[in-house]
């Protein structure tokens, strides 16, 4: 983004404080904090209802690791819109794999979700990275072809909770001190790309290839390899997340998780990260996922009319875009003044 | 750090050899016999025209393209780089006129990028990449902060963090293509003394500039570049400023081209103190009516840059355009056109053409208004336009709906020619306008061009092409570094007196 970064040691207490509050992460933070706080002025259950604080980790357990996946790939400066066709397929295979056989143990099932979802993402890999194909084309494609497949496959029919094993279904709506379980495995999701995303060599070169592609081959990064093994782990985190929906909603058709891939694009741009590539973080992806679907929840209750609540999105995303452009301007400004008065 | 001790005398060892080197795109041949020979302890310039081959020489150098044929070897190895990792691997680092960084990333990142250092589990170490990078900084004399991003850096900090990667994997070769094509005084004073610590630390050092002043100051050797091909290598101590022009021109400068007796009547363009800061600066001309005024001037000399202002493409802080004592409006295209001004772009691809559509509706393109009957264009009126000017220019194409981009660049170029024609403009501005085209349809538009001036058209042409301006211009204009440095009639106008303004800060205002 537009952030000029300076070195730390450099600052005061104060503008450090104030660096904090620039990003845009914790921008995304305090309006969260904020919104949750105004529901629960005017309606106290929103957080102190029996099941105030589950609902608000539970709800955005889906999204969160989908608004990741989507991070890792538009970082490349690409894009997955096959996110929510992969959530679909994970979904349908975890419901109708447990039903078929309710003995298996749960892990496995997951492991076969993520599988099936790196498998999809390579599909996607190969077109984007290997033929060069653009990923928004690539991608609407699969979207379509993966959504395809699942009709094929469930053919008409739906897994409901009665087939399922009740370990799974428990397992979807059980908590762990307090934090329900999908959420637990969003956190270690978002943690653990998080962590990869800052630490590793290879997760510096992602950043690399999206803020300047070729750039990124003049140094010789190895570009395609990258880029496809985003597609694969975008693809095996939206497997996963195709699990955890069955979880949590114990019923499952052809169409499940229709449309999130948008709410998961939406979710990192609203995070800070930049669609065009090379900046942005992870947790700033998930916190956006986590504040749309807050307010989502919450709009109803500060009685916004259902109409308005998708333009409300529409307009933080917008309003969050611009505030960019002029922090942007107003930096490259800054800098030419700069220049001309050295070169005088 | 690198250092070639059993050399340091002249008579060094040779760092990389290139011989017989020659690479081609489709049927243009842009290196017919590349051929260097760098040695340690050096700073070796290498000069050419616009267009002699030097940036296709060092893009294979960087392992950016494969040659087709010749030899290259480093330290008396041959190498045969098939990626820029592996001209890496080998020592050689590049340093490009406009430096390739990666603005969403730290400085140190910049740097290391590629080969980022790792602790032992595997992670990237920040601590010990950032007192590197200090160290590589404070090395270089330079105070650049390691943790900011490098977004919004200047040109020339930007192209210390590409020695600092340089030195940082102790590259031995180091080309440097034209650095200080965007850098102050102050600055170029900087990088001078950092290249020559790296030549006397024992490094080869190519330095591709275009100014003499910087290459007698800078280098030992010279290698002079013409067509795509070799023509010498000396020391600069044995030769001359006016050899190596003589050399990079090469040619006589025939008076091939249509001029016949022009008369100029009244001042139809008048440019006064155009600015636009960082862009070119006090811009200063007339065009007058049955006058072709050429500017030239090297790539980056902020040529186009000015003929967007004056059209109203690009903004412009201050200075007035007038046509035909009008004031054009500033940023205004439209306003522009309709007083009469016509403008033919550099890169007609992109600029100049819709290349899915028709011949005759890119035609009548800038005439659609004045074609439209209640708002609506038909297309025999269309086709009527475009048969009348697509024969006047001889436009070779089946028919008038073939898509633009199938045709010869050539035709091409005719039919946007043909589009600002049929808008009978009273000043036409020409970027380029044989770039890229055989020689026929050259001779072609140099015709047409000619027959315009006859008939009272103001033309202002921008062109690379040396013996293109000094054969059509009735007066050249020289730009360097976004100034006009020299104002040559026709009569005194020679590739070398250009040349000299071309690369010459201080220059004569004949």
């Amino acid at each position: 983004m537009s952030a000029i970064q300076t070195r730390p040691s450099q600052l005061t207490a104060g503008q450090r404080f104030a660096a904090v509050l620039a990003s845009r992460e914790s921008a995304v933070v305090i309006v969260l904090a904020l919104l949750i706080l105004v529901a629960t002025l005017q309606n106290p259950s929103f957080l102190f209802g029996p099941d105030g604080v589950r609902d608000l980790l539970l709800t955005p357990s889906i999204l969160v690791p989908l608004a990741v996946a989507q991070a890792v790939v538009l970082i490349t400066r690409n894009i997955d819109l096959s996110v929510a066709s992969i959530l679909g397929l994970g979904a349908w295979l975890s419901a109708s794999t447990l039903a078929n056989n309710p003995g298996l143990p749960l892990w496995l099932v997951a492991v076969g979700a993520v599988v099936l979802g790196a498998v999809l993402g390579s599909v996607n890999g190969v077109l984007i990275a290997v033929l060069g194909a653009p990923a928004l084309v690539v991608t609407l494609g699969t979207l379509y072809i993966y959504r395809g497949l699942n009709v094929l496959w469930a053919d008409g029919k739906v897994v409901s909770a009665v087939n399922m094993p009740k370990e799974f279904l428990e397992f979807g709506v059980g908590s762990l001190l307090g934090i329900p379980n999908l959420m637990i495995i969003a956190l270690v999701i978002v943690v653990a790309v998080t962590w990869y995303m800052r630490s590793r060599p290879s997760a510096r070169e992602l950043y690399a290839i999206g803020s300047a592609p070729f750039a990124a081959t003049l140094l010789g990064l190895p570009s395609k390899r990258r880029v496809f093994m985003a597609l694969v782990a975008s693809g095996a985190i939206a497997g996963l997340a195709g699990f955890m929906y069955a979880a949590r909603y114990g019923a499952v058709d052809s169409q499940a998780g229709s449309g999130l891939e948008l709410s998961a694009v939406a979710a990192a741009v609203l995070g800070g990260v930049a669609i065009f590539g090379g900046s942005g973080t992870v947790w700033g992806a998930a916190i956006g996922a986590v504040l749309l679907v807050t307010i989502n929840r919450a709009l109803p209750i500060l009685g916004v009319p259902d109409f308005w609540q998708r333009a409300v999105v529409g307009l933080l995303i917008l309003g969050a875009i611009v505030l960019d452009r002029l922090l942007a301007l107003r930096h490259a400004r800054k800098l030419s003044e700069i220049r001309e008065k050295e070169n005088d | 750090m690198f250092n070639e001790e059993s050399t340091s005398s002249p008579g060094m060892a040779i760092a990389l050899e290139m011989t017989g080197v020659t690479k081609s795109f489709g049927a243009v041949v842009a290196l017919r016999d590349g051929e260097l020979r760098l040695r340690y302890h050096s700073v070796h310039a290498l000069m050419g025209e616009n267009g002699a081959g030097k940036s296709t020489l060092v893009k294979i150098i960087a392992g950016l393209y494969l040659p087709d044929a010749g030899t290259l070897s480093l330290a008396g190895n041959p190498v045969s780089f098939k990626t820029t990792a592996d001209a890496k691997a080998a020592g050689v680092a590049v340093v490009y006129q406009e430096p390739t960084m990666l603005p969403h990333l730290s400085v140190t990142e910049n740097i290391f990028m590629g080969r980022l250092p790792t602790s032992r589990s595997g992670n990237v170490d920040r601590k010990r990449m950032r007192r590197e990078a200090r160290a590589l900084f404070d090395r270089l004399g330079v105070h650049i902060d390691p943790d900011r991003i490098a977004d919004g850096l200047s040109i020339a900090d930007q192209q210390i963090i590409e020695i600092a990667k340089a030195i940082s994997m102790d590259a031995r070769v180091l080309i440097m293509d034209e650095p200080t094509a965007a850098l102050s005084p102050e600055e170029v004073r900087r990088l001078f003394a950092i290249t020559r610590s790296l030549r006397d630390e024992g490094r080869a050092i190519l330095f591709i500039s275009h100014r003499f002043e910087e290459v007698w100051d800078l280098c030992d050797t010279v290698t002079v570049m013409r067509d795509g091909a070799y023509v010498s290598t000396s020391p600069l101590a044995e030769t001359t400023e006016r050899d190596v022009v003589r050399q990079m021109v090469g040619r006589d400068v025939d008076s091939l081209y249509p001029r016949g007796e022009r008369t100029h009547g009244n001042t139809l363009l008048k440019v006064h103190e155009l600015t636009s800061l960082g862009v070119f600066h006090d811009i200063d001309f007339e065009v007058r009516a049955g006058e072709i005024v050429g500017l030239a001037g090297l790539v980056g000399a902020g040529r186009s840059e000015v003929a967007r202002a004056i059209f109203g493409v690009d903004r412009y802080d201050s200075g007035t355009v007038e046509l035909d004592g009008t004031p054009v409006r500033r940023h205004d295209p439209l306003h522009a056109m309709g007083l009469g001004l016509g403008f033919v772009p550099e890169d007609r691809r992109h600029q100049g053409l819709i290349l899915e559509f028709g011949l005759s509706r890119n035609a009548a393109l800038a005439v659609r208004r004045m074609l439209a009957r209640l708002g609506i264009i038909t297309d025999s009126r269309e086709n009527s336009l475009a048969r009348t000017w697509l024969s006047r220019l001889q436009v070779k194409a089946r028919a008038l709906d073939t898509p633009a981009g199938t045709l010869s660049g050539g035709n091409q170029q005719k039919i946007v020619l043909a589009k600002w024609l049929a808008a009978s403009p009273r000043v036409l501005i020409v970027d380029e306008p044989t770039r890229g085209i055989d020689v026929g349809t050259k001779a072609e538009v140099h015709q047409i061009l000619a027959d315009l001036t006859h008939a009272g058209m103001g033309i202002l042409m921008i062109s690379s092409d040396l013996p293109e301006v000094l054969g059509m211009a009735d007066r050249v204009l020289v730009m360097r570094e976004g100034r006009i440095t020299a104002e040559l009639s026709h009569e005194d106008a020679d590739a070398e007196s250009v040349m000299y303004a071309a690369t010459h800060s201080e220059a004569v205002k004949a």
